[in-house]
């Protein structure tokens, strides 16, 4: 870890100014920018403590949505009565994620903007493009079995690893960021990016720009949803695969349908095309089938990550099938429904 | 006498433990802890390489910065000790034990190539961030299957290390078998991840003398091992460790962290503190990874009639470290012809070492499951299977157990888990949407034991002092010690304090092997039996005594008094009995080992605990997920000093097998020759979801001859044969035969 400064900002208008500083982070409950300062990947000189700032509310929006504060924690995100209600996929997906303790602390703002769990990413003896751009990629032709199926790049096959994010795509969330240029709102689709050339860039956030909410739309999904996360153990591991899942049923068809892929890609993964495909249509196991082939298109296994392929379509298929029942998974009974 | 006195504990009662307070409330202090003026802390700088040399260090940013107080590498270290027997503590396997910052020689990934020393741990890690290091990077290999071709059996054996021995006719036993199978299976090398990391404060106490805190399961052997590498006076190291925070076996060997916290001490004539971080917990000991072929033949009935057993587990390119691993099948079951075969590969690692069951919880794990293959095949119950074949001497060695009662653990084990109602074909049970299955395996362990002294002090106000070597690892070896102490001499444990890991105290071995209630248990039991003889012989001086015409043999030891048995009016207290003598104290100090005790030749019985341990898995077959819903551990481990203690050490190492059947592994990059997953995020152990019901039993197993208290510990057997009966209820619930642990979802699908 090397030396930094402190500053406790005042307000975000000089968070931000500071923040588009070379060599400045903001810090938000730092259980993913502390460990990654540990072990030397991220050497801010300076830190922009941003959790005293005042978005640290859930707020109602006018037109029904819910507006959450970017420093409300995760676990405040969870278990808020609201959320619960109104956004249980939401709900489910943060509470899929980490640890009770790492939840608490955890902020909303810091979810999404905490970095892949790659390996060769947080070891420094190692190549990586993410990095240390130009250095190569350590996990194409490495060890890759947490690394990405789909949207990869010759620069870097890393996957985004939130849970909640993928939730967020699902709902179809929108992210107000506020930076030296003003303020402005992205939606969650083109929040995260792809690698492509440049994979060190994990978002679209401009420099200085940071994260004051996360709106949630009205339109919500509280029968027939399901967030469904396969790991290497029933808790406390990153997805593999994850999929999340809502649906409006409208006389035992579905009228609506949005799915989000976690553990596959540098960003949530989702596919209209294959949402379109069940709009209209009975449930079927056949048509999960071609919304999970829809879905996985183009996805290529990088050798100990191969059969997240196979893996993520049984998951698509068991996510559909617990949606469309409104049975969805529970994230304390690791039986899975 | 004092009516408010507790009673003093009994051995087999569920004692809590006695340090239990002082580790909830965080004043029990462990090796990183122990608060020193002026201390000096220490960062380790481990290589980016597998193998090759070291061309340059860059130092000079380091050195610039504020509070850097010494930057030490191979160039500027101080003399140390050439031999290699210098650095060949107890347990050291043969070969050219490794020496951090010893030559420009790189040998592993991970290994340390320069120590910064600065004022403050937070200078020495900045410092550190900033020293660049040069290669010339060699060819190497970490691949275990690449290095099959080179195996080889060592001239020198491991002292620890038991061969095998053939018995009849193999071959021909393959060729008559009416059922027969043959597999080859895998398991992943291990890394130690204790909770504690391996730390070591030591403090320069001037004139050549220090006093080292170090996680370390054997204060006198890494005591030995300072003294000799760096040329200390024996008598001028003090090495203490009155807390460990877990081991396995990873404190067995000094690790590299008491080394150069004393290399910086001596060079520098200052404390220093050095801890490992958790990524450089995966540059030590590990369970090696093996690679076990198993064929087995039965007669039409299922009669076990032949088998052989071929293993290779991995060991360094500098160490020859051996484990014994085909010899447990041989000896469990009844079987005419059966031969073994083990050799070792060398990878460009660091040495591997023994973890929790060496030996054992590789090839008696992955022999238990080709025990199951051959059920089915021969279309016996796997339970059954074993019980027609049991063996009731050790069928390798050809000799009698000192006891065995490991169809009683069969027994017990299947009743309480209701074996009974299980279907025998696979994918015939289910519950709901998730398959079921049910497995078993047997497991075992030695019983050993070591020579160790104790001494004791007893007060006049009825306070008792207990002083042993020992080491107390997390197992309970301060609560033992102090039942049987209470027992003994009938103190309540509240008056008794137990002082344990101190090489200044009498000789203990290394804590491990699951000897350590047996051997210290031994130890204290006699040291408290010749103390109650000076007492008793004291209490016959006391004026009118009335146990003056008493022999020992009628006295009890009860509520701090002498009674007698017949009459327990006649007493006399601890107290009085002193006085009587002139003595202020009461001391004895006794040492046991195989030979005092008259127990008989090791070479004539074999010792050994056994375990029936049976599992229920979950399966979703879509997902692959896998659930244990259920273990029974069914222990015949002699006595059990303390069922409470016994009970966690046997929970752990279920835990431990469950992680071993479903999710530890390391995952190395060969390329680069590295693990990659170097933290635990992603090294995974089970986490408390992946745990549910686990039922401990221990069977009855009196066993007088096998120690002299009759005990046989417990710390290893739990893991032993666990990650078996899972993989082998993974089989019956889904028909796939999984040979390859950890058992991870994509095998299941595949
Ligand atoms: C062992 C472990 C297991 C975990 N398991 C999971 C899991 O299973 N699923 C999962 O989803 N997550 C998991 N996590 C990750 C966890 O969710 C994140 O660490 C957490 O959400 C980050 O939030 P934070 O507030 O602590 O962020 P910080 O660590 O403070 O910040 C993370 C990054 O975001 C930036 N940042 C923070 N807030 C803002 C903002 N408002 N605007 C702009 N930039 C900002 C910071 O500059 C930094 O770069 C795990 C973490 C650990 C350590
Ligand atoms: S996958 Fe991306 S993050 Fe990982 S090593 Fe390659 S470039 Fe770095």
């Amino acid at each position: 870890m090397n030396r930094f400064s402190y500053h406790r900002a005042g307000d975000v208008a000089e968070a931000a100014q500071m923040g588009a500083e070379a060599d400045t982070r903001f810090l938000a409950g730092g259980t993913n920018l502390v460990d990654l300062m540990k072990a030397n990947v991220e050497r801010p000189t300076r830190l922009v403590d941003i959790s005293r700032l005042p978005h640290n509310k859930i707020e109602e929006l006018p037109e029904g949505g819910l507006r959450l504060g970017a420093l409300v924690t995760n676990a405040d995100t969870a278990y808020d009565a609201r959320v619960e209600q109104r956004y249980p996929l939401l709900s489910s997906a943060i509470l899929a994620g980490a640890s009770p303790q790492l939840r608490n602390a955890a902020t909303n703002g810091g979810n999404l903007n905490q970095r892949t769990r790659c390996y060769y990413f947080y070891d420094t003896a190692t190549a990586c493009n993410k990095r240390e751009p130009g250095s190569g990629c350590g996990a194409i032709n490495g060890v890759n079995r947490i690394h990405a199926i789909l949207g990869t790049s010759e620069a870097c096959i890393a996957t985004h690893p939130s849970d909640m994010c993928v939730a967020l795509a699902a709902l179809e969330a929108e992210v107000r960021v506020e930076g030296p240029g003003g303020a402005r709102v992205i939606p969650f689709a083109d929040y995260h990016r792809l690698p492509g050339d440049e994979p060190s860039k994990d978002n679209t956030l401009q420099p200085g720009e940071i994260v004051t909410a996360i709106d949630l739309p009205a339109d919500s999904f509280t029968e027939n949803y399901t967030y469904l996360k396969l790991r290497d153990r029933l808790s406390y591991a990153f997805a593999l695969v994850s999929v999340a899942v809502g649906l409006t049923m409208e006389g035992g068809k579905i009228a609506k349908a949005r799915i989000a892929l976690g553990g596959v890609a540098h960003k949530p993964w989702r596919v209209p095309a294959a949402e379109a495909l069940l709009e209209g249509q009975a449930p079927s196991p056949e048509l999960f089938g071609r919304v999970a082939d829809a879905l996985l298109q183009g996805a290529v296994g990088q050798g100990t990550n191969d059969f997240k392929i196979d893996l993520a379509r049984r998951a698509i298929r068991r996510a559909l099938r617990q949606a469309a029942a409104g049975t969805p998974q529970s994230q304390t009974d690791k039986h899975v429904a | 006498m004092n009516t408010h006195v507790n009673p003093p504990a009994r051995i087999g009662e569920p004692l809590s433990r006695v340090d239990g307070r002082l580790k909830v409330t965080g004043h029990a202090r462990y090796a990183a802890e122990h608060p020193v003026a002026d201390l000096l802390y220490g960062w380790v700088v481990s290589s980016s390489i597998a193998k090759g040399r070291i061309t340059a260090i860059h130092e000079d940013a380091a050195r610039a910065v504020a509070g850097v107080v010494e930057i030490i590498t191979h160039k500027n270290r101080p003399d140390l000790a050439k031999a290699d027997s210098a650095y060949q503590e107890q347990v050291a396997p043969p070969g050219k034990p490794f020496r951090a910052l010893y030559d420009d020689e790189v040998q592993y990934s991970l290994q340390p190539v320069a120590l910064v020393v600065a004022q403050d741990l937070e200078t020495a890690r900045y410092a550190a961030s900033l020293i660049k290091v040069d290669y010339e990077a060699a060819k190497h290999n970490t691949d275990f299957r690449i290095a099959q071709g080179e195996r080889f059996m060592p001239r020198r054996k491991r002292a620890a290390y038991q061969p095998p021995k053939n018995r009849g006719d193999v071959d021909t036993a393959f060729a008559e078998a009416a059922h027969q199978i043959a597999g080859t299976y895998h398991l992943a090398t291990h890394v130690h991840n204790p909770m504690e990391m391996h730390a070591t404060t030591v403090v320069w106490e001037g004139d050549e003398r220090i006093t080292v805190y170090d996680k370390t399961q054997g204060s006198q052997n890494t005591q030995t091992y300072l003294a000799n590498v760096f040329g200390f006076k024996k008598e001028n190291i003090r090495v203490l460790n009155p807390f460990v925070g877990g081991a396995f076996g990873s404190g067995l060997r000094p690790q590299y962290q008491a080394y150069l916290a004393t290399m910086a001490a001596k060079m520098l004539e200052r404390s220093v503190r050095l801890v490992m971080t958790r990524p450089q917990m995966f540059s030590h000991v590990h369970r090696p990874e093996a690679l076990q072929a198993v064929s087995l033949a039965t007669d039409s009935q299922g009669h076990l009639t032949g088998m052989r057993t071929e293993a290779t587990t991995a060991t360094s390119r500098f160490e020859n470290y051996m484990e014994t691993v085909v010899n447990w099948g041989l000896m469990a079951y009844a079987c005419p012809n059966a031969e073994a075969d083990y050799t070792i590969a060398p990878v460009d690692s660091y040495t591997p070492g023994d973890m929790r069951a060496p030996g054992a919880a590789t090839g008696m794990t992955l022999f238990e499951i080709a025990m199951d293959e051959m059920a089915y095949e021969a279309n016996v119950d796997p339970l059954e299977f074993r019980l027609i074949n049991y063996s009731e001497k050790d069928a390798m060695h050809d000799t009698p157990y000192t006891s065995k009662a490991l169809k009683e653990a069969y027994a017990e084990g299947a009743a309480k888990f209701g074996w009974d109602s299980r279907s025998m074909a696979p994918r015939s049970m289910r519950d709901g949407s998730e398959l079921v299955g049910w497995g078993v395996a047997t497991g075992m362990w030695d019983a050993m034991f070591q020579k160790t002294s104790a001494r004791a002090r007893l007060s006049a106000n009825g306070d008792l002092l207990l002083e042993t070597a020992a080491s107390d690892i997390g197992t309970g070896t301060y609560t033992i010690l102090a039942q049987i102490a209470s027992d003994t001499l009938g103190i309540p444990v509240e008056q008794i304090s137990v002082k344990i890991g101190d090489s200044d105290l009498p000789m203990s071995p290394i804590e491990g092997g699951s000897w350590t209630a047996a051997s210290a248990g031994a130890a204290v039991e006699a040291t408290c039996q010749s103390l109650g003889k000076k007492l008793f012989e004291a209490a016959q001086k006391v004026k009118n005594s009335p146990l003056a015409d008493a022999k020992i043999d009628d006295v009890r030891f009860d509520y701090g008094r002498l009674l007698s048995k017949t009459d327990p009016d006649k007493s006399v207290s601890y107290g009085e009995a002193m006085a009587a003598a002139g003595e202020v104290s009461i001391e004895a100090e006794e040492t046991v080992s195989s030979g005092i005790s008259g127990m008989i030749s090791q070479m004539r019985k074999s010792r050994n605990t056994h375990s029936a341990v049976f599992a229920e898995v979950k399966v979703d077959e879509e997902l692959g997920v896998v659930r244990v819903t259920r273990v029974v551990c069914a222990v015949a481990a002699g006595r059990i000093i303390n069922p409470k203690t016994a009970r966690s050490q046997i929970l752990g190492g279920v835990v431990m097998g469950i992680g071993m059947g479903l999710h530890e592994e390391t995952f190395v990059d060969h390329r680069l020759g590295r693990i990659m997953n170097h933290d635990l995020a992603e090294y995974h152990v089970p986490a408390n979801a992946d745990i549910h019901d686990i039922e401990v039993i221990f069977v009855d197993e009196p066993d007088p001859e096998v120690t002299p208290m009759g005990v046989k510990g417990v710390g290893e057997i739990g893991i032993v044969g666990t990650a078996a009966a899972v993989a082998n209820a993974i089989f019956h619930a889904t028909g796939k035969r999984l040979r390859d642990l950890p058992i991870t979802i994509d095998k299941i699908l595949e």
